[in-house]
C-alpha cells in the first residue's frame, strides 16, 4: 500500500512537472522558429536577395558578351588570316614570274650574243605572259649604263636617257634607262629609272641583295590607285655563287622592275572571298614604325574601332614590313541572347524570392495564427475550468441561501396564514424547490461538460430504485389520473453493479417528462436484458406481417389498443403483442431462471433496456431532432406551458453515454413517445452481496412466499405488472381476464379440492371491476362463501389509480372492505397492504424509510475515531456521528490521531479535518497509510498470525472532512490516500453516501 | 399551562428570529435534533464550548491586532479560521459570514480591516452570545414550568 501510495505521489509530481514544462514551452514557443525569430529581416532578405540575383544576371550577362566578343575576334582573326595568306601567295607568284624574267633576260638578252631579244620580242612575251603576273600593271627592263658608257649607251639605241620628268638626264655616275618595256607601260622607255628617289633606292638595294625589293606605296602614274614598284636585278651570267656585295655590283646588268596595282589586287582578292562585306581591310606599310604608310583602303571609314586584327605580311622584301589590318564593318551587335537570358534568369529569380517570401510570410502567418489560437485555446480552457468551477461554486453558494429560503418558506407555511398568503408562500416554496433542481441540474451539466462526473461502481437494486422512482411521482400522475407502471424482466439481475444514483437521475428525469407531458392514459417503465428484445422484434415484424390481432382482448369503446390501460402508444413495441412475448418468453423457463442466470453469470457485465412509454401530447416531428440539445425545448410554448428549461434530456443523454449505452426514442404527435436507453451494468458476485446489507434496497419481506393469488385485469400489460410486484415478492399469481373468469376459475378449483390454484388474494382491478358484472361479482362472492370455503375465502383487493368518494362507498359496498391498492404499485407498498390485510406483522419495523435510520444502521455499533483541532467542531460532530449509534472518539490534532491509530486498534473510521496546525489532515492520511502498510507487509510475511490478520489488509477508512468542498480538495484528498470528504458540517445525504461506499464494501474488514 | 404556552410561543419567536435574522442557519437546527435523551444538554454543552472557545480566539486577534507594526497575520488568520469553523459547526450564521470577510483582510494583511473586521466579528458574536442565551433561558424556563421544548421546523 505505501509503495503504492509513493507511486501515486511520484505519479502526481510527474503530472505537475509535466504540466509546468507544458506551461515553459508555452511561454516559449513564441519566435522559437527561424523564420519567426528573422521575421523582421524577411524584407531586407528580399532585397538582399533580389541584389544579389540582380548583379548574377549582369554578371551572367557579360560572360555570355564576352563569349560573343572571343567568338567574334576568333572569326575576325581567322578571315583576317586567311586574307593575308591568300595575298601573299598571289604576290609571291607575280614576284616568282618577274624573277623568270629575270632570267630570261640575263639568258637572252646577255648570255646569248647577240641578243636574242628586242623590244618588240619582249613586247610581245610580257603581253602574252601577262595573266601570269596579274598583279603587275606592267614590267620593264632597265640596263645599267655607267656614265662613260653613257654616250655608247644613247648611240647605240638612238635617245638619249631621260629622268623621270622627261628631261635629258643630267649627268651621274650611273644610269638605268629602260630599254625594254611591257606595251602597257611602253611610256617610260628610255627615262632612267634611278632619277626618282624611290627607284633609285630600291635599285641600289637589289642589286646589293640579289632579291625583288619593293617601294613604298604611291599613287601608280596610270591608274593613281595605290601601288608599289617591284624591282629585280638581273645579272650577268658569270656571278659566282656566293658573291660578295661588290661582286653583286659588279655583276649587275640591270634591272627588272614591276609596278603592283596593290589596291585592285587587294580588292580582286576580297571579292572572291565569303564575309567580304561583314570587314574592313587595310594593308600597311610599316616600315618606318611611326609612319604607317596605308596601302589600300580607305583612312575615313572607321569600322568597329573597338576591334581589329593585324596579320603580318610577308612580300618577301625582307627591308619592309607589311600589315593587313581587319576590323568589322559594324559594331558589335547588341547580343539578344545574352541579355534575355540574363533578363529571364533575374524575372525567374525575383519570381522565386517572391515565392519564398511570400511563403516565408505565410508561415510567420499562420505561425502567429497558431499561437494566437493556442493562446485562446489556453484561456478558453482556462474560462471553461473557470466556468465549471464558478458553476459549482455559485451553485454552491445559492444552494445554501436558497435552503435558507426554503426553510424560512416552510416556517412560514406552518404559521398561522390566510389563504392568500398560504397560496403566495406555497407558490415561492415551489419556486425555490424548482430553482434548486435546475441548479443542481446545471452543475450536473457543468460537470459533465468538465468531464468531473465519476460514475460509481456500487451494487445496488434496480427494482427498488425504480419503485422509488415511481413514488416520486405518484402523487402527480395520480391527480392527473394517469397510471404509472414499471415492470422489470425476470432475467434482469436483483443486484447489478452500478452508479444507483444516476441511474436514478435517468429514470427520475425521462419519468418526471412523460408525467408532465401526459394528460391521459399511462406512463410505464420497462426494464429488459438487451439480448431479450431481439426475438420481441422480429415477433413484431411478424405480427406486422400478419396484420392486425387475433387476441381476445375485450374492446370496449371505439379504439382500444393493447397497451397499459388501451391508450395507443407511439412504440408498438410496447404493446401486448410483443410485450406478451416477453413475459412467456420469461415465463417458461420460470422455474429454470436460476439456472439460466448461473449460466448468464458468466459474462461480466449485463446490457439492460430501459424503455418509458407515455401517451402523452408526443413531440412535434420537427423538433425530434432537437430534443437532446441542452436549452432546447420542442418549442417556446412547451416551456409557457408546462415548465422546465429543457437542460434534463440532454443530461439524461450525458449520464446515459457515461454509463455506456445509448438513448432513443420513438414519437408521434398526439399519440405518445417512448424513450428508451441502453445501459451496461456489472453483475453482482453473489458472495458480495448476500453478506452486504444493501443500503439502497428495502427488504421486502419474505412472508408472503407461496401464497396464492389472482389478478383480474383485462388488460393483459397492466396484468403483467400486477404480476410482476406480486412475484417480486414470492406470491405465485394467475390472471383472469374478468371478474366473471376469476370466479368461475376459483369456483372450479374449489370445488375439485383445490388441486389447482386456490387464491389467498384476488386483486381486481378497478377497470374490470367497473366493466363487469359487480352485482353478479358479490352474488358470486355470497355464493362461494356459503359453499364452504369461508375460513380459506380469498382476500379481496381493489387496483385503482385514482377513485372517487363515491366509488370507494361502492367498493366497499361490493366486499372490497379489505383494501385498495392505490397505483403506482410498488412490491414495498404492495406487501405493506398485504400485511395489513393478512395481518403479518413486519418483523423488522424499524425507521428504515428515513435517510437517518439508514444512516443509523451504517454506524450502529461502529468506533469512530473524529480528529479535528476545533474543539466546538469536534464535539458538533461526535455528536452528530452518535446520534447515529457510533462510539465516537476525539483526537484534537494528527499527531494524536496517529498515536490513536497505531496497529493494532478497533477504529472502524475515522473522520478527519484537513486544515490543523502542526499536522494537517493530508499529512497526517499519508502517514496513517505508511503505518499500515507497513503493518500489511508485516502481517503478509508472518503469515496468518490470528491476532492481527482480520482477513485482508489494514485499512482504516478516512474521510476528510471539509467546510468549504471544491473539487481540486477531493482529488487531494483521494491522492493523499483518503476514501472520501464529507461536508462540515455534516449533511446527512452527503455523509451517508460517503460513509455507505466503505462501509459496504468492506463490510466485514473491522467489524 | 398559559404559562407554558406563552414561553412556548415566546421560545418559538425567538428562535424563528434568530433564524429569520440570518444570525442561525439550518446547522443549528440540526444541533438541536442531536439532543435526545442520551444527551440532554447537547446544545448548551456544545454552545457554551463555542464561547469559550470564541472568546479566547477573540482576545487572541484583539491582542495581535494591538501591535501597530508587525501584526503576525498569520497567527490572526488561524485564529479567525478556527472561529469560522466552530461558528459553521453551531450554525452561527452571521458570525461565519464576517469570518469569511476577516480572512480576506488578514490574506491582504490589511491591519485596518482587520480591526474593523474584529469589531464586526465582536459585535456578531455578542449578539449571537445575547440572543443563544436568552433562548437558553427560555427553554429552562419552559422546563421549569413542565412544558417540553417545541420543536421547530
Amino acid at each position: 500500500m505505501g509503495l503504492k501510495l509513493q507511486q501515486s505521489h511520484h505519479h502526481h509530481h510527474h503530472h505537475s512537472v509535466v504540466a509546468v514544462k507544458v506551461n515553459e514551452q508555452m511561454g516559449t514557443k513564441r519566435g522559437y522558429t527561424f523564420i519567426q525569430s528573422n521575421r523582421a529581416w524577411l524584407p531586407k532578405f528580399l532585397l538582399l536577395w533580389v541584389m544579389v540575383m540582380a548583379f548574377l544576371s549582369t554578371w551572367i550577362y557579360k560572360k555570355m558578351d564576352a563569349d560573343n566578343k572571343v567568338r567574334r575576334k576568333e572569326v575576325l582573326s581567322s578571315m583576317c588570316d586567311e586574307r593575308a595568306r591568300m595575298l601573299q601567295d598571289q604576290f609571291s607568284v607575280s614576284v616568282n614570274h618577274v624573277h623568270a624574267l629575270a632570267i630570261l633576260i640575263s639568258t637572252f638578252h646577255y648570255y646569248k650574243n647577240p641578243s636574242a631579244i628586242d623590244q618588240e620580242t619582249f613586247a610581245e612575251y610580257t603581253a602574252r605572259t601577262a595573266f601570269e603576273r596579274p598583279l603587275l600593271s606592267g614590267v620593264a627592263y632597265a640596263e645599267r649604263v655607267v656614265h662613260s658608257e653613257r654616250e655608247e649607251f644613247e648611240r647605240q639605241h638612238g635617245w638619249t636617257i631621260k629622268t623621270m620628268q622627261r628631261e635629258p638626264s643630267p649627268v651621274r655616275d650611273e644610269y638605268a634607262p629602260v630599254i625594254l618595256s611591257q606595251e602597257t607601260v611602253s611610256y617610260i622607255e628610255s627615262l632612267d629609272m634611278m632619277s626618282g628617289e624611290e627607284d633609285r633606292e630600291n635599285i641600289l638595294r637589289a642589286r646589293a641583295t640579289g632579291k625583288a625589293v619593293l617601294t613604298s606605296p604611291f599613287r601608280l602614274l596610270g591608274s593613281h590607285h595605290l601601288g608599289v614598284v617591284l624591282t629585280f636585278p638581273v645579272y650577268k651570267p658569270k656571278l659566282p655563287t656566293r658573291p660578295t656585295l661588290e661582286e653583286r655590283i659588279e655583276a649587275t646588268a640591270g634591272y627588272l622592275g614591276g609596278a603592283f596595282d596593290v589596291e585592285s589586287l587587294v580588292e580582286n582578292l576580297l571579292g572572291q572571298l565569303a564575309g567580304n562585306q561583314a570587314i574592313l581591310v587595310h594593308v600597311y606599310d610599316i616600315t618606318n614604325s611611326s609612319d604607317h604608310l596605308i596601302m589600300y583602303g580607305h583612312q575615313d571609314q572607321d569600322g568597329d574601332l573597338a576591334l581589329l586584327y593585324e596579320s603580318k605580311l610577308d612580300f618577301g622584301d625582307p627591308f619592309r614590313k607589311h600589315t593587313m589590318i581587319c576590323r568589322y564593318h559594324q559594331k558589335a551587335p547588341t547580343s539578344w541572347t545574352a541579355l534575355t537570358t540574363a533578363f529571364l534568369f533575374f524575372v525567374i529569380c525575383l519570381l522565386v524570392g517572391y515565392i519564398l517570401y511570400g511563403a516565408a510570410i505565410h508561415i510567420v502567418k499562420v505561425e502567429d495564427d497558431f499561437h494566437e489560437m493556442q493562446e485562446l485555446k489556453v484561456r478558453a480552457e482556462a474560462a471553461d475550468v473557470a466556468k465549471s468551477q464558478f458553476l459549482a461554486t455559485v451553485s454552491h453558494e445559492i444552494r445554501t441561501p436558497m435552503n435558507g429560503i426554503l426553510g424560512m418558506l416552510a416556517l412560514l407555511l406552518d404559521t398561522d396564514l390566510s389563504s392568500t398568503q398560504r397560496d403566495y408562500a406555497q407558490t415561492a416554496q415551489v419556486c425555490g424547490k424548482a430553482l434548486i433542481t435546475l441548479i443542481n441540474e446545471v452543475l450536473d451539466r457543468a460537470k459533465i461538460e468538465a468531464g468531473k462526473l465519476e460514475m460509481e461502481t456500487v451494487p445496488f437494486d434496480l427494482r427498488s430504485i425504480l419503485d422509488d422512482v415511481l413514488s416520486l411521482f405518484s402523487e402527480k400522475s395520480r391527480n392527473k389520473g394517469v397510471e404509472l407502471a414499471v415492470f422489470v424482466s425476470d432475467k434482469v439481475p436483483d443486484m447489478v453493479m452500478g452508479d444507483p444514483g444516476r441511474f436514478r437521475q435517468i429514470v427520475t428525469n425521462l419519468v418526471g417528462n412523460s408525467v408532465k407531458f401526459t394528460e391521459r392514459g399511462h406512463v410505464i417503465v420497462k426494464v429488459h436484458l438487451a439480448e431479450n428484445t431481439k426475438p420481441v422484434d422480429d415477433a413484431i415484424a411478424k405480427n406486422c406481417l400478419n396484420g392486425g390481432s387475433d387476441d381476445s382482448v375485450p374492446l370496449s369503446g371505439a379504439r382500444q389498443f393493447k397497451t397499459l390501460t388501451g391508450y395507443e402508444a407511439a412504440d408498438e413495441r410496447n404493446s401486448w403483442d410483443s410485450f406478451k412475448h416477453l413475459v412467456s418468453n420469461e415465463e417458461s423457463p420460470y422455474d429454470a431462471s436460476i439456472n439460466m442466470t448461473v449460466a448468464g453469470e458468466t459474462s461480466q457485465s449485463v446490457t439492460l433496456v430501459v424503455s418509458v412509454e407515455d401517451t402523452g401530447i408526443g413531440i412535434p416531428l420537427i423538433a425530434q431532432d432537437r430534443i437532446f440539445m441542452p436549452f432546447m425545448q420542442a418549442d417556446s410554448s412547451t416551456s409557457r406551458n408546462y415548465g422546465g428549461t429543457g437542460i434534463g434530456l440532454s443530461i439524461t443523454k450525458c449520464l446515459v453515454e457515461l454509463m455506456g449505452g445509448h438513448i432513443s426514442f420513438v414519437s408521434r404527435p398526439q399519440d405518445g413517445s417512448t424513450f428508451s436507453f441502453t445501459a451496461d451494468f456489472g453483475r453482482c458476485k453473489k458472495a458480495s452481496f448476500s453478506d452486504t446489507k444493501k443500503p439502497n434496497t428495502e427488504d421486502l419481506p419474505s412472508s408472503f412466499r407461496l401464497l396464492k393469488a389472482m389478478v383480474v385485469d383485462g388488460k393483459p400489460v397492466r396484468a403483467a405488472v400486477t404480476l410482476y410486484h406480486l412475484k417480486r415478492l414470492g406470491i405465485l399469481a394467475e390472471v383472469a381476464s374478468s371478474v366473471k373468469g376469476a370466479v368461475s376459475a376459483c369456483g372450479k378449483n374449489g370445488s375439485s379440492c383445490g388441486s389447482k390454484i386456490q387464491p389467498d388474494i384476488i386483486l381486481v382491478e378497478k377497470d374490470s371491476w367497473l366493466s363487469g358484472a359487480d352485482g353478479g361479482l358479490s352474488l358470486r362472492m355470497l355464493d362461494w362463501k356459503q359453499n364452504g370455503h369461508v375460513f380459506k375465502f380469498p382476500k379481496m383487493i381493489l387496483l385503482a389509480t385514482n377513485i372517487t368518494n363515491a366509488e370507494l362507498e361502492k367498493a366497499k359496498a361490493a366486499g372490497f372492505a379489505d383494501t385498495i391498492i392505490m397505483k403506482p404499485m410498488r412490491a414495498s407498498m404492495v406487501a405493506a397492504c398485504l400485511q395489513q390485510v393478512l395481518g403479518i406483522r413486519k418483523k423488522r419495523q424499524a425507521g428504515k424509510d428515513t435517510q437517518n435510520g439508514s444512516l443509523r444502521s451504517l454506524f450502529v455499533g461502529k468506533k469512530i475515531l473524529v480528529v479535528d483541532d476545533n474543539m466546538v467542531n469536534r464535539r458538533v460532530a461526535a455528536g452528530a456521528l452518535k446520534k447515529f449509534g457510533a462510539a465516537v472518539e476525539c483526537a484534537e490534532s494528527g499527531k494524536a490521531a496517529l498515536k490513536l491509530l497505531q496497529i493494532p486498534h478497533s477504529y472502524d473510521a475515522c473522520f478527519m479535518d484537513i486544515q490543523m496546525p502542526e499536522m494537517d489532515g493530508f499529512e497526517a492520511t499519508h502517514r496513517i497509510r505508511m503505518m499500515e502498510s507497513q503493518a500489511n507487509e508485516l502481517t503478509n510475511g508472518d503469515g496468518t498470525d490470528e491476532g492481527l490478520a482480520r482477513k485482508g489488509e489494514w485499512h482504516v477508512p478516512i474521510l476528510a472532512m471539509t467546510a468549504d468542498v471544491i473539487h481540486a480538495t477531493y482529488e487531494k484528498c483521494l491522492e493523499c490516500g483518503m476514501d472520501g470528504y464529507v461536508s462540515k458540517p455534516f449533511e446527512e445525504e452527503n455523509l451517508y453516501q460517503e460513509v455507505a461506499k466503505f462501509f459496504q464494501v468492506k463490510p466485514i474488514s473491522d467489524s | 399551562m398559559d404559562i407554558v404556552n406563552q414561553l412556548q410561543r415566546q421560545f418559538i419567536d425567538h428562535s424563528t428570529s434568530l433564524h429569520r435574522e440570518g444570525i442561525v442557519d439550518d446547522q443549528f437546527t440540526e444541533l438541536q435534533k442531536l439532543q435526545d435523551e442520551n444527551s440532554p444538554d447537547f446544545v448548551v454543552e456544545v454552545v457554551s464550548l463555542f464561547f469559550e472557545d470564541s472568546e479566547k480566539l477573540l482576545n487572541n486577534m484583539a491582542r495581535a491586532l494591538e501591535q501597530a507594526q508587525g501584526v503576525d497575520f498569520k497567527q490572526v488568520d488561524a485564529s479567525v479560521h478556527q472561529l469560522k469553523g466552530s461558528s459553521s459547526s453551531i450554525g452561527a450564521m452571521r458570525v461565519k459570514n464576517a469570518c469569511i470577510a476577516f480572512r480576506s483582510f488578514c490574506e491582504a494583511q490589511n491591519r485596518e480591516g482587520c480591526l474593523r473586521c474584529l469589531q464586526k466579528v465582536t459585535h456578531e458574536y455578542s449578539l449571537l452570545k445575547n440572543k443563544l442565551q436568552s433562548l437558553f433561558r427560555l427553554e429552562q424556563q419552559i422546563l421549569a414550568a413542565g412544558g417540553s421544548i417545541p420543536v421547530a421546523k
